[in-house]
């Protein structure tokens, strides 16, 4: 059963801890972002390094042949790292619009 | 059977330890607490207890030890003193909160500074707010006995809960006393495997100790105050389990010749003992002089101190530990036990036995003094400081 990310007092695990394998998944980290990644596929060398870097691990290549990296928005955050790691400078971080 | 022999008190604790079957001992040592270390790693080494005995560089790891092994379901020791239980701060509350049930002996010393060995409790004071079942011994044979209680206590799937017992360095912690020691059978008889109500296991993954983002904090802080405060009824409930089993009765308060008291003294830990010799003497001279002894700390026993007080008239509170520019530890909850009471004691505010600073039987004659002088209609005095030289 899920754990609901507001419990009462009398909900919580014993000890606060968390039960349920895997759970880190529910909390959506893309409520957080104020800017997004934005992918310049010219530059893009496909080389990985943003994938390896992301602290949210959302960075994924698609299912086809010859796809490039992309941020699943549910939980990029949007904190940069991608970035700043990426060799060819190819990802620009855009201000989210409210 | 149980056997009556002389033992000092920490090695005393150290052997019933060894009569629970401790899985594991992390400890670092410290004076005074250092005989029980020391004697459990001999007990250890020489075989006489199948438990792993993890030598750490400090008390802070010490204590980050036991977390780690009462997570993965062993059953875990550690004793520590003064600076020691100080360097352990932050992980005492991480234990507590993560429902982590070590049973830790703490041989009380002050704190520095000025640097001291000696006994008093500051050291326990200053961490009321752990979040631990904290208790005080007055003699060995309670030490040790409350160590076994310790066990069943903090292991108690209804608790689940770290447990500290207290009892005060060198006083109690080198001094050889008769004591009933008790057989290995009974002890195990008294004394459940360890069932813990979570355990790290590969393969059912559970993550202990997450982030409490803040919505979560409050509601965590809640349920760790609620299951302390409501360990009260475990606690009653294995002290009479312990006397059924091994015939001596412990109670969260306890009181001597209180019942016709016109004035009464509370005491904490070793001190107790000269306060009843104290009071016998007074009595022989026809003096209305009762003892109330706090034995629970934490969770705070309010409703049975107020039943010890009952309607005298004037209590004395010893305190071994002063609050620098507050009122003292004991003294301040004392009063806040009978603030909201209609009936309610004239408080008068003792410091006694400051780092090991001795507290002969005319120091409690003093004191029995003065509360006999409020008793009379004097006025209540400021607290004072006894044997300090003005
Ligand atoms: S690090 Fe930069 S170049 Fe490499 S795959 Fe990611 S976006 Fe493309
Ligand atoms: S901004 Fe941060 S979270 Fe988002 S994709 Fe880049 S590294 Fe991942």
């Amino acid at each position: 059963m899920a754990q609901s990310a507001t419990p009462k007092w009398t909900e919580l695990a014993v000890g606060t801890a968390i039960i349920e394998p895997g759970s880190a998944r529910q909390n959506r980290t893309g409520d957080w972002r104020s800017q997004r990644p934005i992918w310049d596929h010219d530059k893009c060398i496909r080389c990985g390094v943003c994938v390896i870097f992301c602290p949210e691990g959302c960075i994924h290549f698609g299912q086809e042949k010859d796809t490039y990296p992309s941020a699943d928005l549910e939980y990029c955050k949007g904190c940069a790292i991608c970035a700043q790691e990426c060799p060819t400078t190819c990802i620009q971080m855009m201000e989210e619009e409210e | 059977m149980e056997k009556r022999i002389g033992l000092e008190a920490s090695i005393a604790v150290a052997e019933v330890v060894g009569l629970c079957d401790a899985d594991v001992i992390s400890a670092y040592p410290i004076t005074p607490q250092t005989h029980i270390v020391e004697h459990l790693s001999e007990m250890v080494a020489d075989g006489e207890l199948q438990a792993a005995f993890v030598p750490v560089e400090s008390e802070h790891s010490a204590m980050s030890v036991c977390c780690g092994t009462v997570a993965a379901g062993a059953r875990t020791f550690t004793a520590t003193s003064s600076q020691g239980l100080a360097l352990m701060h932050e992980i005492l509350f991480i234990v507590s909160a993560l429902r982590l049930p070590v049973v830790m002996a703490v041989a009380n010393r002050s704190l520095s500074g000025p640097i001291s060995i000696w006994n008093d409790h500051s050291d326990v004071m200053a961490e009321r707010d752990i979040g631990w079942v904290q208790i005080f011994a007055e003699n060995a044979q309670e030490a040790l006995d409350l160590t076994i209680w310790g066990f069943r206590l903090a292991e108690d799937q209804r608790v689940s809960l770290p447990v500290a017992v207290n009892f005060d360095g060198f006083i109690l912690t080198h001094t050889i006393e008769p004591v009933l020691m008790p057989d290995r059978e009974s002890v195990q008889a008294f004394l459940p495997a360890f069932e813990p109500l979570m355990r790290l296991d590969v393969d059912q993954p559970i993550t202990m100790g997450p982030v409490g983002i803040p919505d979560i904090y409050t509601e965590a802080k809640k349920a760790h105050q609620e299951v302390l405060t409501q360990s009260y009824g475990p606690i009653v409930e294995t002290l009479d389990a312990f006397a059924k089993s091994f015939g001596r009765q412990y109670l969260p308060v306890e009181t001597y010749c209180a019942d016709d008291a016109e004035v009464l003294l509370l005491t904490m830990g070793a001190l107790g003992e000269t306060a009843m010799t104290a009071v016998d003497q007074r009595r022989e001279k026809g003096d209305k002089i009762g003892l109330v002894r706090l034995r629970l700390w934490r969770p705070f026993p309010f409703d049975d101190l107020i039943r010890a007080v009952g309607k005298v008239p004037v209590l004395g509170v010893m305190d071994r530990a002063i609050s620098p520019g507050g009122p003292s530890p004991v003294a301040s909850e004392v009063k806040a036990t009978f603030y909201q009471q209609e009936q309610r004691p004239k408080v008068v505010e003792f410091t006694v036995g400051l780092g090991g600073r001795d507290t002969p039987l005319s120091d409690f004659d003093g004191m029995f003094d003065t509360l006999l002088a409020v008793h009379r209609g004097g006025e209540i005095p400021k607290p004072t400081i006894i044997g300090l030289r003005e």
